[in-house]
């Protein structure tokens, strides 16, 4: 998942992950015990799920960000602005726990009773639907709710169809023929017994983590067969989407049929009401939450006003670490990356400390050298590219970057660095420009739109030499960053949807990932150590150099309390105090 | 704007007796070219001529930028130096400070020392001078406004002397032309072609002009601006053409190459010169002005306008870096404007040449 608006461009792009899990063969069922990262399923509910106070119910929650997050269909959205309030309104048969911290990465039963144990080989998932829920309209939610559901992930051309639910029986007809979907043995309701059966074509140890984002919302059976756009569809969470104007705001209250059946998957919410608005600078909602007239900034803090955060204002910011990194793809098919020399030079010339100051500082930012961020299923410290090498980034080595550059014969070569046009982003490519200078190319940033960057990247006809790009995770396996990014299925020539941006096809590298895909559904340690082979032979090839992962800041106002922040999909808006 | 004749002739260079502005000389003092008097006229005034200075200083201390930058601060303008240090008041310190207190969130550069030997206006984003940027900033910004000035004048004296004289149809496709180009917005146009040409370059025949050369800002921003001087040349032009040292010519047989070479071009010199430091001081604004939204000059060159949108993340903390490249903006602006007033004044007190346009 990208962070910003633009990530709904990544569509379907992502198709390794399913793709590449349906074809893992396995025929064990999936372990209910995660790594040791905390990643998982867990029958019972979680444990630390803060309990209800209800003191501190009531008031209006006020939140400010630069712009709205596009549509509001839950099935079609696919930006961390929305994903973060869907938390509060829509449910699926399954959920991440809404908890702080690494509890957040447990799946826990939604709007079914239990997780199932799956059958037919790891293939199979019988879903009992709780009885009596409502949604936000007053209709009860039925299995045929639930199987209208999946169909519709199809019919609305969600931007995960085709990756995260491809594995499903019947999903290529749907992918093939939307409009006609029927997703037939695939997702099978009976109604008489409250069940759902979810058919796989093949065994898919992050089946789950699928099945508790928000694109697997269970709808009305009547939701629109297209995307809703700015026309909220009822849901069963705590809250419902009362008006959306992408202009003005985007306002929530509470459900009145909502009664909560497991905290753990929805909690009750503490404010009456919950309102988005739209169109000030970051500068002014910064000073808005000083002041007192609102109580969350949405968007990235300014990095003017970062300092006075931390000090004056430094009880109202929240910093957590995210499990994301950001990192410069280069081309392995066009000159100069499409040397090896050459790409590892890249590697071992990029300051990364500089790139720590360049993002704010030490405390929001850290040096990487492997593609798995820190604190993830399959990572491991290990930095071939830094002087000296060892288990962490320590300072570049300019001096053997321009000696492999050299050896590559690819010096003096044009490079152009690709990059999005605004602040963090420029600075961050006029830096890699200006170290690419130091090691004998002719090189220069070129900062484009926001807009259009990420998806100019992706293809091929662009001939983008070298990039600056973000990956932030969609869920907590590996294979959503090795598998998605640089897989060979994810690499779609001449497409805007190639999330592969590197362009990168190793065979062996590719059966490395398979081969981990394929145990994670009975053994997730045992494939977490191959995912972690995976990245030092990939960081070994070079078709990325990873920079830093970074933190995010909550800046909040005076009155809020009870701040917790899910490392799957941020801070629980929906817990907060307001009084 | 007017497309009817917009300036008085002035009289012709070679006739010694008539003043720039077609006044007949006074008294009997020893009779002087026209030109002579102009300048006569422009050292008595006082604001063109300080205007002049400052310009001049403008231009010298920006010249001296290599200077600056290798033999006085002793910095790399275009070199990131994000964990470079400097020393102030003996001590070496981070060109870019990392906030120590509460959270130990954001990391601001270097304000301004006051030392010119260490960052004298303090670093920009990238850990660099602002000052020797600002110096090669306003290279850069001269070049493209003083260059483009003379390329748009060139084309409006092309384009304004041919409608002028050759009348009807090469009149109306010129005059049409010029019209659908000034039709559109000024900057809209110039953030337009930009935006387009910055991709892939430029190709006119034989010629190629690379997506980052400087020359492309100088091609944008001295096409947009040829119907602002070429409409007010070409009714000159067509006044011109009715008076009777023209029609004589044409009596005698002179070829129109002839005439327009020594009889109209001469007469339209006065005004072309006139307009050039207004069009350098326009073109130089809006150079700043496409730099400034990231389409004119190309990192890591600089262009004050570069410098402005460095800074404008740093406003709150570090004002300097935006400040400082806007006062050079302002002061050069007003300089090169006060200074076309002059020779406005001494060329042709009469016209009304900003009322025209």
């Amino acid at each position: 998942m990208r962070l910003s608006r633009q990530s709904a461009a990544l569509a379907g792009s992502v198709a390794a992950v399913a793709l590449l899990a349906a074809c893992s063969g396995g025929s064990s069922t999936p372990t209910a015990s995660g790594s040791g990262t905390g990643t998982g399923t867990a029958a019972a509910d979680a444990g630390t799920v803060r309990p209800f106070d209800p003191a501190h119910k009531g008031g209006t929650f006020l939140a400010l960000a630069k712009a709205a997050g596009g549509t509001l269909d839950p099935q079609v959205n696919y930006t961390l602005q929305y994903w973060q309030l869907y938390q509060a309104t829509y449910d699926g048969l399954v959920a991440f726990t809404k908890a702080d911290g690494e509890a957040s990465f447990t799946v826990v039963p939604d709007l079914a009773e239990s997780i199932p144990a799956p059958t037919n080989g790891g293939k199979t998932y019988v879903f009992t639907l709780r009885k009596g829920i409502k949604f936000s309209d007053g209709k009860d939610v039925t299995v045929d709710d639930v199987v209208a559901s999946f169909q519709r992930i199809y019919k609305v051309s969600s931007p995960t169809a085709g990756s995260f639910y491809s594995g499903i029986v019947g999903a290529d007809a749907c992918i093939k023929t939307p409009k006609t979907c029927t997703l037939e043995g695939g997702v099978v309701g009976d109604a008489a017994a409250g069940t759902v059966t979810i058919n796989l074509k093949a065994p898919d140890a992050e089946i789950l983590y699928k099945l508790a984002v928000p694109h697997a919302s269970v709808l009305p059976k009547d939701a629109p067969a297209q995307d809703a756009g700015t026309k909220p569809i009822a849901g069963t969470g705590a809250y419902m989407f009362e008006s959306y104007d992408p202009n003005k705001a985007l306002v929530l209250k509470r459900n009145p049929n909502f009664t909560e059946w497991n905290r753990a998957a929805q909690p009750e919410g503490y404010p009456d009401q919950i309102t988005m608005q739209f169109g000030q600078t970051v500068e002014a909602a910064v000073t808005a939450v000083q002041n007192g007239q609102a109580d969350w900034v949405f968007d990235d803090i300014p990095a003017d006003r970062l300092g006075e955060i931390g000090t004056t204002y430094a009880d109202q910011a929240h910093v957590n670490a995210l499990t994301a990194y950001w990192y410069l793809p280069m081309n392995v098919n066009i000159p100069p990356f499409d040397n090896l020399k050459a790409r590892q030079a890249v590697n071992y010339a990029v300051d990364r400390a500089a790139i720590v100051k360049l993002f704010g500082g030490s405390n929001l930012a850290a040096p990487v050298c492997t593609i798995l961020p820190p604190g993830f299923p399959g990572h491991v410290d290990d930095c071939q590219y830094s002087k000296p090498a060892g288990a962490t980034w320590t300072a570049p080595d300019l001096e053997k970057a321009k000696q492999l550059v050299q050896e590559s014969g690819t010096a003096g070569q044009e490079v152009q660095v690709i990059v999005q046009d605004d602040e963090v982003n420029k600075a961050i490519g006029e830096n890699v420009a200006s170290t690419l200078t130091q090691i004998g190319y002719k090189a220069t940033a070129k900062p484009i739109s926001g807009n259009i960057q990420f998806t100019y990247i992706q293809n091929t006809k662009n001939k983008v030499q070298i990039s600056l790009s973000q990956w932030y995770q969609d869920y907590p396996a590996a294979s959503d960053f090795l598998n998605v990014l640089l897989g060979c299925a994810s690499f779609v020539p001449e497409s805007d949807s190639s999330i592969n941006i590197a362009g990168y096809c190793n065979k062996d590298v590719q059966a490395k990932m398979d081969e981990a895909l394929a145990l994670g559904v009975t053994d997730q340690k045992a494939a977490d150590a191959i995912w972690a082979q995976v990245d030092k032979t990939v960081m070994t090839d070079s078709p990325q150099a990873p920079l830093i992962t970074p933190k995010k800041i909550d800046f909040l106002g005076k009155r809020v309390g009870n701040y917790q922040f899910s490392k799957q999909f941020y801070m629980l808006v929906s817990q907060l105090w307001v009084q | 704007m007017t497309d009817g004749p917009t300036h008085a002739p002035v009289a012709r260079p070679e006739a010694p007796s008539a003043s720039p502005a077609g006044q007949p000389a006074s008294g009997p003092a020893p009779a002087t070219g026209p030109w002579r008097t102009a300048l006569r006229h422009l050292r008595r005034d006082r604001v063109a001529m300080g205007s002049a200075v400052v310009l001049l200083l403008v231009v010298a201390a920006c010249l001296l930028a290599p200077v600056y930058e290798k033999s006085i601060a002793g910095t790399d303008a275009f070199t990131s130096n994000v964990n470079g240090t400097t020393l102030v008041d003996g001590q070496e310190v981070p060109v870019m400070q990392a906030e120590a207190g509460g959270l130990g969130l954001g990391v601001t550069p270097i304000g301004p020392t006051g030392d010119p030997a260490h960052y004298l206006l303090g670093a920009d984003p990238q850990g660099r001078d602002v000052a020797a940027r600002l110096l090669y900033g306003g290279r850069n910004s001269l070049f493209i406004g003083a260059v483009s000035a003379l390329l748009c004048c060139a084309l409006a004296v092309l384009v304004g002397v041919s409608a002028g004289y050759f009348g009807g149809v090469v009149d109306g496709v010129l005059s049409r032309v010029l019209d659908v180009l000034w039709a559109f917005p000024v900057y809209l146009l110039a953030i337009c072609l930009s935006v387009v040409l910055l991709t892939s370059g430029l190709t006119l025949g034989p010629v190629t002009i690379d997506a980052g050369s400087l020359a492309l800002p100088v091609f944008i921003i001295g096409l947009i601006y040829v119907p602002y001087v070429a409409r007010p040349l070409r009714g000159q032009v067509m006044s011109l053409r009715e008076k009777e040292f023209i029609q004589s010519s044409v009596g005698a047989g002179a070829s129109d190459l002839r005439i327009l070479l020594r009889e109209v071009l001469p007469n339209v010199v006065p005004t072309v010169i006139v307009f050039l430091p207004l069009m350098t001081s326009i073109n130089m604004l809006t150079e700043s002005a496409l730099s400034f939204l990231s389409i004119g000059v190309q990192p890591p060159d600089a262009s004050w306008g570069t410098i402005i949108n460095d800074g404008l993340g740093l406003l709150y903390t570090r004002p300097a870096v935006a400040i400082a490249p806007g006062a050079a903006i302002a002061v050069t602006a007003v300089a090169l404007n006060l200074l076309g007033d002059g020779v406005r004044d001494a060329l042709d007190p009469k016209a009304k040449l900003r009322g025209a346009v």
